[in-house]
């Protein structure tokens, strides 16, 4: 290789010009990395003032007592009531929800992981994705149609709401559930089977068992995403101020309907000097429900990188 | 080409599939692959009850006479089934659109400082503080946005009224109490900014790493690489997460019916109160305490909004699929 030769006065012109700042360009680059990095800030603002007014407008009226009453008997600006009654319902129709979701979201999880070829598969992973956007409150329609065809119109109780939220929560737990399956490494299932082990068996002794931890995470994911649903339970369940614990029977209170019922009865309209009414305590109790469901939520998402971090297979040793 | 090499193939192939097949599936191994199949139908036709249920349902509000219509359902308006639906239909992609309007830069820009500004030790843990603003329930963004963001942005509102009046977005009486679609829209935006940036940011991580490097190695600034290499693999990925975003948007409920003061109009004013409604909101305004009628009108329009989401997911995930076949990845 031959170095190509440069005269004197060509090399200074190159070296100039590589020398050079092209100032615009730079400019540009500046800008846009402000530009950028003040788009990650501006979506932090919502998250901080959320969680700060959350905390601290709820936790003056976040204690023992409000979590341990029903809002029976409770009127006017009352320095009284809680989310006991919420918390049962919330607790019921949710575990409902899961117990319905979850045996039919993991064998379909199996179907598309194990057995699932050509165009049935397809349109299963299709429509579960598009299921993932069906809107809240026409799945809350959908379950009250359903149980009006069924029950008779004017149905309200536990079970339609936990319909509902299922029918948000098998695709969350279908998708999850489905990745999990697929980390599994080939060579356990083959193992198995060459051991003479039916497929059956297979599955449910091999790949379900070393993917239990992700598929545990993943429940726990879909759980913490549908208990904060509030539409289709407000149009299903309904609204109720004392304790149910039937899901088969009657109105239920839940946690986010409890935070719009308090949010949509407002200030209390309280007279000059009267000791025992506190205008605004409709609003507290409300900040302070949501910060319930935020905890609520924020451990089941904790409770979830947990299992992880604790249960997964050691797939490296 | 292909005509000439099939015969072959066709003729090995059912010799090696068919046996196999028979061998594995016996006993509790077919019983259990029904289930799981059958777990996989049920799903399709719980999709399919959705939209028959629904019809059922709504069926007595569409068939029955306007007369009856408006004489029995109290929120009723217009002269026709359809005359009360285009009014929310309206009210409800105005204010979704407005939302995309929004959250779509900001998504863009998290999305690239993620995956190209962030120290990469960082881009992870910065993922996840973005999830969370998934994690919280959209009736504390209600409860936050009317009584924390409708306050905040009172005086914004009205400067804007003030000097961009001209504009008529911007124009009409600014509302007092900020309950307006334009504060609806930036909550919307916030709900939907982490699924839009979920989306953008695995879509920006796959750029082909040969593309970015060759850019930089022709001098290009940072930004000019992400401008001719990132961003023009990204397009398509950009599109159908917006489109994902926008399902999310229309369909959503409770920050609608807690912040904005309704009203059926055909209005662009974003600062005035009792302007548009949103369909999901109507509903869950008017549900409770509706009649049999009303419930049938309300799930008729409940009907609409579940095609408008269905057809918009459905063309964001056609969009994801093609790409997926496509993608230089694989």
């Amino acid at each position: 290789m031959t170095a190509p030769t440069v005269d004197a006065t060509g090399s200074a012109e190159l070296r100039t010009l590589l020398r050079q700042v092209d100032r615009r360009r730079h400019r540009t680059d500046r800008i846009m990395r402000g530009l950028i990095t003040a788009a990650f800030v501006i979506a932090m603002i919502p998250l901080v003032s959320v969680a700060w007014t959350v905390i601290s407008h709820g936790v003056q009226r976040l204690n023992g007592y409000f979590l341990s009453n029903s809002m029976r008997g409770v009127f006017g600006g009352m320095d009284a009531g809680g989310i006991y009654h919420a918390i049962v319902g919330t607790v019921e129709i949710t575990l409902f929800a899961t117990l319905i979701s979850v045996p039919i979201g993991l064998l379909t999880a199996v179907y598309l992981v194990e057995y699932g070829r050509g165009a049935l598969a397809r349109s299963v992973t299709f429509f579960v994705d598009v299921m993932t956007g069906i809107p809240s409150i026409v799945a809350g329609l959908f379950a009250y149609a359903l149980f009006a065809v069924l029950l008779g119109p004017g149905v309200r109780m536990g079970a339609v709401g936990s319909v509902a939220l299922s029918v948000l929560m098998i695709p969350v737990v279908v998708r999850s559930c489905e990745e999990m399956l697929r980390l599994v490494p080939n060579e356990l299932r083959e193992a198995a089977l060459a051991l003479g082990v039916p497929r059956w068996l297979m599955i449910i002794k091999v790949v379900l068992r070393t993917a239990i931890a992700g598929i545990g995470t993943g429940v726990m994911i879909a759980i913490a995403r549908i208990i904060g649903e509030t539409a289709p339970l407000l149009i299903t369940v309904g609204v109720i101020d004392s304790i149910n614990y039937n899901l088969f029977d009657g109105r239920m209170m839940t946690l986010p309907v409890y935070v719009y019922r308090q949010y949509s009865q407002g200030l209390v309209p309280c007279r000059e000097g009267q000791l025992d009414c506190i205008a605004s305590i409709n609003y507290d109790r409300a900040w302070a429900a949501a910060l319930t469901l935020i905890v609520i939520v924020m451990l089941l998402n904790l409770v979830a990188r947990l299992i992880t971090r604790f249960f997964a297979p050691k797939t490296n040793g | 080409m292909t005509t000439t090499q099939r015969p072959p193939t066709s003729g090995t192939q059912p010799l090696t599939k068919v046996p196999r097949r028979r061998v594995v599936d016996r006993g509790g191994s077919r019983v259990f692959r029904w289930l799981a199949t059958g777990a996989g139908v049920l799903i399709l036709l719980v999709l399919a009850a959705v939209a028959v249920f629904l019809v059922l349902r709504a069926w007595p509000a569409l068939t029955a006479p306007v007369s009856e219509l408006s004489a029995e359902v109290p929120f009723f308006q217009g002269g026709s089934m359809l005359e009360y639906v285009g009014p929310l239909v309206f009210g409800t992609v105005l204010v979704a659109a407005l939302a995309l309007l929004i959250a779509v830069p900001i998504s863009i820009g998290i999305g690239l400082f993620i995956s190209h500004y962030a120290p990469r030790r960082l881009a992870s843990a910065l993922g996840y503080v973005v999830d969370l603003l998934a994690a919280i329930p959209s009736v504390i963004y209600g409860l936050w946005g009317a009584l924390v963001l409708a306050p905040a942005v009172r005086p914004v509102w009205r400067w804007l009224n003030e000097y961009l009046g001209w504009i008529p977005l911007f124009g009409g009486d600014v509302s007092p109490t900020a309950r307006v679609l334009l504060t609806v829209a930036i909550v919307l935006a916030v709900m939907i900014l982490p699924i839009v940036t979920a989306v953008a940011r695995e879509v920006f991580l796959q750029t082909p790493r040969l593309h970015e490097e060759a850019a930089l190695a022709l001098g290009a600034t940072r930004w000019e690489m992400i401008r001719t290499s990132v961003l023009p693999f990204a397009r398509s990925g950009i599109v159908s997460a917006s489109m994902l975003g926008l399902g999310r948007a229309l369909g959503e409920t409770m920050a609608v019916l807690m912040i904005l003061s309704p009203g059926l109009l055909y209005s662009f004013r974003l600062l005035v109160a009792g302007q548009q409604q949103s369909i999901a909101a109507n509903i869950a305004a008017q549900f409770p305490e509706a009649n049999p009628l009303g419930v049938s009108t309300l799930i008729a329009t409940g009907l609409a909004l579940f095609v408008i989401t269905l057809v918009v997911n459905m063309a964001a995930r056609a969009i994801v699929a093609r790409r997926k076949e496509f993608s230089g990845a694989n």
